[in-house]
């Protein structure tokens, strides 16, 4: 018998967002008309984009299976950089931790010259995340913007707090803003709203929703996103930037994947259950509308690829 | 699909005569489709019109049952594409499979392995649901034995899986009772299949790769065979024909009452993929995309713990945070001198806590506030955990009465409530602690002194 397969008409498009450029290799993410993969109602232009964190102090607290994969090339954020394009990176997400008051304090000279070092080892396209303080975001945010001027960088985070230097920067130096909010579907349109009020355009504009990493909160981020999706899908222009999620931090800092010890047997094998941790957020938040994952472990870089591939297929 | 009272108006009799107990048909029908009274108060309801609000009324997707009184898994009667909708009702079961070539031994030591997997979890229990026992020896007497050695070790709810209506025959008499999921009835062997489901009274798979028209007229096959429980399986499914595959099988349910395959459906993530690590990728995507039954090719607790516990939030209701109730809690056995910390009263909150402080090596005092089940962040920017809250809960449970000290570690994420607290709790000092939960063993190892 004859199926009639039911096909849903959206009249939105979640906004095409270009990072890189201008000698660099650029990328385009965003573009759907359709939900996540789902082929039958519409186009997905450009595939999910695999971002790798790279931090410019040595992480402290890192679990030992990131520590030893990546080994000494922690120590330097060129070095991660580069190592981090050759297992398959798309995006350098460089962070700027060292400029949090408590983990060094550095600020805009340094953050300057950790910004054109990166920059200048890897041609890939760059996020630069501040230390999550806002005040220190903007210093740290605003040398990295003109560092990278022209190499239209995605500057993270834009908040309630901070939005309007980050803007600024974004609008003065052509960089994409990272607007995040916590996990709240009208807090993160108004904050894209508030945002274009001064003048920066929609299509340099990523959502960051906040990410709950798997059991912690996962499903409020992945209910979250599917609502902003859907709204962007029904025509809401406010809620149609392509949408960047923390992975790899969200489940390597949780304590099923970095505790070594003192954790029940039924748990199984530290590694296997830390990677299969990353992943499946990964794909869980893909599914639900991530146009850019932020992973730390090389083995989820080679494994979210491959997903992804196969979800594009 | 629940229908409203208009469209349950429109087959009553709109007679007013008020036998039901309403004064008009409609207000009978609004209150039948709010389930306050049954339909079959009106008596004066054509067939015709009971036949088809019966129909109407039937769940889009069928609830199917596996297993017997011991344990079961319900899987089946979803009402949404999206959580965030309603809530996803019946978890995925989650199977491993075992293959009756193996030696029995090594089998019957994985059965144990999962039998006893007790994963403790902001205090839930996950376990993993059963076993998927592959025919592979085609052998009807070896797959009996099986099944029922398998059945013997642990009797947990079974899928039995072999095309060969004999060897299915001859596992049923061993394990009926505990209604077996019987996998599967294809276009070859249906009528045998169906018998067998029909004689033992458990479910079927209706197994078609080609096609969903294919797969909808083995299911209209099998029901006029008498066989209604049912389970879909649409052939081996990738990433992307797994997500595309499921949707349309789960709109053409929920939005075209399509009841040739409105049941819950079978998938097998390792016929698709080519490694173990992408196996449970492929289970995690479809835990959240709409798999009944999710049968896993090896028993790995390492993965087992993610997968159950994605499974555990997808089907979390959005609407109602799981809660604790607002108290003050001992953590280890504290004395009067031990520590006082004070967290919100979401679940997840008050279990990364007390995990910390219980591994902290430090006994203490935890006071939960009743923020609605909000955590530490969210309840702060919703006004629901600020400093006259906590003063009002140190007063409400009696803190005082269970310490001799005066100091309080509020978390490091409401730092900025310091202030407020020292001016509302008059003579205690406000510690503040770390902002994660995790970090709170090395906080009490620096900060605290008796």
């Amino acid at each position: 018998m004859p199926v009639e397969i039911p096909v849903e008409k959206w009249a939105g498009k979640v906004n095409e967002v270009k990072l890189g450029g201008n000698g660099r290799k650029s990328i385009v993410i965003g573009g759907e008309t359709t939900l996540p993969f789902l082929k039958i109602d519409g186009a997905m232009p450009h595939r999910p984009a695999i971002a790798v964190e790279v931090d410019d102090v040595m992480p402290a607290d890192w679990s030992p299976h990131l520590i030893a994969a990546w080994g000494d090339a922690l120590e330097d954020p060129a070095v991660w950089a580069k190592k981090a394009a050759e297992y398959g990176a798309d995006i350098i997400a460089l962070t700027l931790d060292s400029a949090h008051p408590e983990r060094g304090n550095t600020g805009a000279a340094e953050a300057k010259k950790t910004v054109e070092k990166v920059l200048a080892a890897v041609d890939l396209p760059v996020i630069i995340i501040g230390p999550d303080v806002a005040e220190k975001d903007n210093e740290v945010l605003i040398a990295a913007s003109s560092v990278g001027r022209g190499q239209r960088l995605a500057l993270g985070n834009c908040v309630d707090k901070n939005y309007r230097s980050v803007a600024a920067a974004c609008i003065a130096d052509g960089h994409v803003a990272i607007a995040k909010t916590p996990i709240d579907i009208n807090l993160a349109k108004q904050l894209n709203i508030l945002i274009c009020d001064i003048g920066l355009a929609p299509d340099a504009i990523l959502m960051d929703p906040t990410t709950g990493g798997l059991g912690y909160g996962i499903e409020y981020t992945y209910s979250v996103m599917e609502r902003l999706r859907l709204a962007a899908l029904i025509g809401d222009k406010m809620t149609s930037m392509p949408m960047i999620c923390n992975v790899g931090e969200e489940s390597w800092r949780q304590k099923e994947a970095r505790a070594t010890s003192g954790v029940p047997a039924t748990w199984g094998d530290h590694q296997e259950r830390a990677l299969a941790w990353e992943g499946i957020t990964a794909v869980s938040l893909l599914n639900s509308g991530a146009d850019i994952v932020v992973l730390q472990h090389p083995r989820t870089i080679a494994l979210i690829k491959d997903a992804i591939s196969k979800l594009m297929a | 699909m629940a229908l409203s009272g208009i469209e349950i108006y429109k087959h009553l009799p709109k007679t007013n005569c008020k036998k039901c107990g309403f004064p008009t048909c409609l207000a009978f029908a609004m209150k039948v489709s709010q389930k306050a009274i049954a339909i079959t108060a009106c008596t004066d309801l054509s067939e015709t019109a009971r036949a088809a609000l019966e129909a109407a009324s039937r769940p889009p997707i069928r609830l199917i049952t596996i297993g017997g009184d011991s344990r079961k898994v319900e899987v089946g009667n979803e009402v949404v594409m999206f959580r965030h909708e309603k809530t996803f009702y019946h978890p995925p079961g989650l199977m491993i499979k075992l293959k009756d070539t193996a030696p029995l031994e090594a089998t019957l030591k994985t059965v144990d392995e999962v039998a006893n997997l007790v994963i403790d979890r902001v205090g839930l229990k996950l376990s993993l649901d059963g076993f998927a026992i592959q025919n592979e020896s085609k052998d009807a007497a070896t797959f009996a034995r099986c099944v029922e050695a398998v059945k013997a070790k642990a009797d947990l709810p079974l899928v039995l899986m072999s095309p060969d209506p004999a060897a299915m025959e001859a596992a049923l008499e061993k394990s009926a009772r505990s209604r077996p999921l019987i996998y599967a009835a294809t276009k070859d062997n249906w009528e045998k299949m169906a018998e067998l489901a029909k004689k033992h009274s458990c479910p079927l798979v209706a197994s078609e790769p080609a096609s969903l028209d294919e797969l909808a007229a083995l299911t209209q096959k099998l029901n006029q065979a008498g066989v209604e429980d049912l389970v879909l399986d649409p052939g081996p499914q990738g990433f992307s024909s797994s997500l595309n595959t499921l949707t349309q099988l789960r709109r053409l349910a929920l939005k075209k009452s399509f009841r040739p395959l409105g049941y819950p459906i079978i998938t097998f993530p390792a016929e698709t993929t080519g490694s173990p690590e992408e196996e449970v990728l492929l289970a995690g995507q479809q835990i959240a995309k709409y798999a009944g039954i999710i049968v896993l090719s090896r028993f790995s607790p390492a993965t087992a713990y993610p997968l159950l516990t994605m499974r555990l939030n997808m089907y979390t209701d959005p609407q109602k945070p799981i809660q604790m109730s607002p108290g003050i809690y001992p953590i280890g056995a504290p004395k009067p001198s031990s520590p006082l910390c004070v967290t919100t009263n979401f679940s997840l909150t008050y279990f990364s806590v007390a995990t910390e402080l219980e591994a902290s090596g430090f006994p203490s005092w935890l006071l939960v506030c009743d923020t609605e089940g909000l955590s530490v962040l969210t309840a702060w920017a919703a006004g629901k955990f600020d400093a006259e809250k906590i003063a009002k809960s140190v007063k409400a449970f009696n803190v005082e009465a269970s310490i001799s000290h005066r100091s309080i570690i509020i978390p490091g994420r409401v730092a900025v409530l310091r202030g407020e607290l020292e001016e509302e709790l008059q003579g205690w000092k406000i510690m503040v602690g770390p902002p994660e939960a995790m970090e709170i063993g090395s906080y009490l190892k620096r900060y605290w002194t008796n």
